[in-house]
């Protein structure tokens, strides 16, 4: 009872301010607080009441049915590497269109404009990237 | 004790305690993993400042793209135990003296400051950090260092392909 009043208290504050305080939080904070018990006692259950029977073959890794040999630290190829950098610089993009996002109405055409030369630049190195093949897999 | 403050604590000890961790592990994924914690920690914090845009940028940016990019980082290495070099006892006496000397630096300079004494922080107040106001500075009085972060980006992006890309 007492979780329904501050969550609807939560609401009318944010209603009443519009500005949005971190007391709005404190449903996401109810929400990230819920995912994290749930993931935490379904792991936990499963772990405590499932049935174990620890053999020297069960706890062999399993590798597809394919004789296991060396060990997982293997270096690996550049391209993953590659991937990464690509994914966090577009990445950041989509950022700045959350502000954008919200002021959309108030800042009309000329915010357009901007959002539209900063996107063209990031098409620009996109279609970079496409023609140089970085995004190929297969050497 | 509100329950802002108790926040507060409770983000502290957590921000502080996993970056403790960090370093202390000696599983380099380990330390990643609690690098993520600390992230979402000072996200936390970035929340209780009213610094909304800024927590999620952390948690988009660093605690998902970043993390992945050291990661992988961690992965390019061979990070074989039977290669780890072995560090002398000189300089761990030489990186804690380094590292004290400029946590005294740093903390001098906080406690002496004009601007920050007998000040706390701005805890629930202030409105700049919002996204609304945010994007309304930045898409009017800063539209040109917006643009010119692009071709900054660009450059970036330009620079790994060539780097990363053989021919």
């Amino acid at each position: 009872m007492q979780l329904i009043n501050a969550l609807l208290q939560a609401n009318t504050t944010a209603v009443a301010t519009a500005t949005g305080t971190a007391a709005d939080y404190f449903p996401i904070g109810i929400q990230l607080l819920f995912a994290i018990g749930f993931v935490a006692v379904m792991i936990g259950g499963s772990h405590l009441l499932g049935p174990k029977r620890r053999t020297a073959d069960k706890l062999e890794n399993f590798t597809s049915g394919i004789e296991s040999h060396g060990t997982a630290r293997q270096p690996m190829a550049i391209k993953y590497f590659l991937v990464a950098i690509l994914f966090v610089l577009f990445d950041v993009e989509v950022i700045f269109f959350y502000p954008y996002a919200v002021n959309f109405r108030d800042l009309g055409w000329q915010g357009f404009g901007e959002v539209l030369l900063f996107v063209s630049f990031f098409l620009i190195g996109f279609i970079y990237i496409i023609k140089k093949g970085a995004l190929i897999w297969e050497d | 004790m509100s329950i802002t403050e108790i926040l507060f604590w409770f983000l502290s000890v957590l921000t502080l305690v996993s970056a403790i961790m960090v370093l202390i592990s000696k599983n380099p994924v380990h330390s990643v993993l609690w690098l993520i914690a600390t992230f979402f920690a000072i996200s936390g914090h970035y929340i209780l400042l009213n610094a909304q845009f800024l927590a999620i940028v952390n948690l988009i940016v660093y605690a998902g793209a970043i993390m992945v990019l050291f990661l992988f980082v961690i992965m390019l290495m061979n990070l074989d135990v039977a290669i780890e070099p072995k560090r002398s006892m000189w300089m761990k006496f030489a990186g804690v003296i380094s590292g004290g000397l400029l946590l005294a630096v740093l903390l001098s300079v906080v406690r002496t400051s004009v601007d920050l004494t007998n000040k706390t922080a701005q805890l629930n107040t202030g409105d700049i950090g919002l996204i609304k106001n945010l994007g309304h500075t930045l898409f009017t009085q800063y539209a040109v260092p917006f643009e010119v972060s692009s071709i900054l980006f660009l450059s970036a992006m330009v620079g790994a392909v060539v780097i990363g890309k053989k021919n």
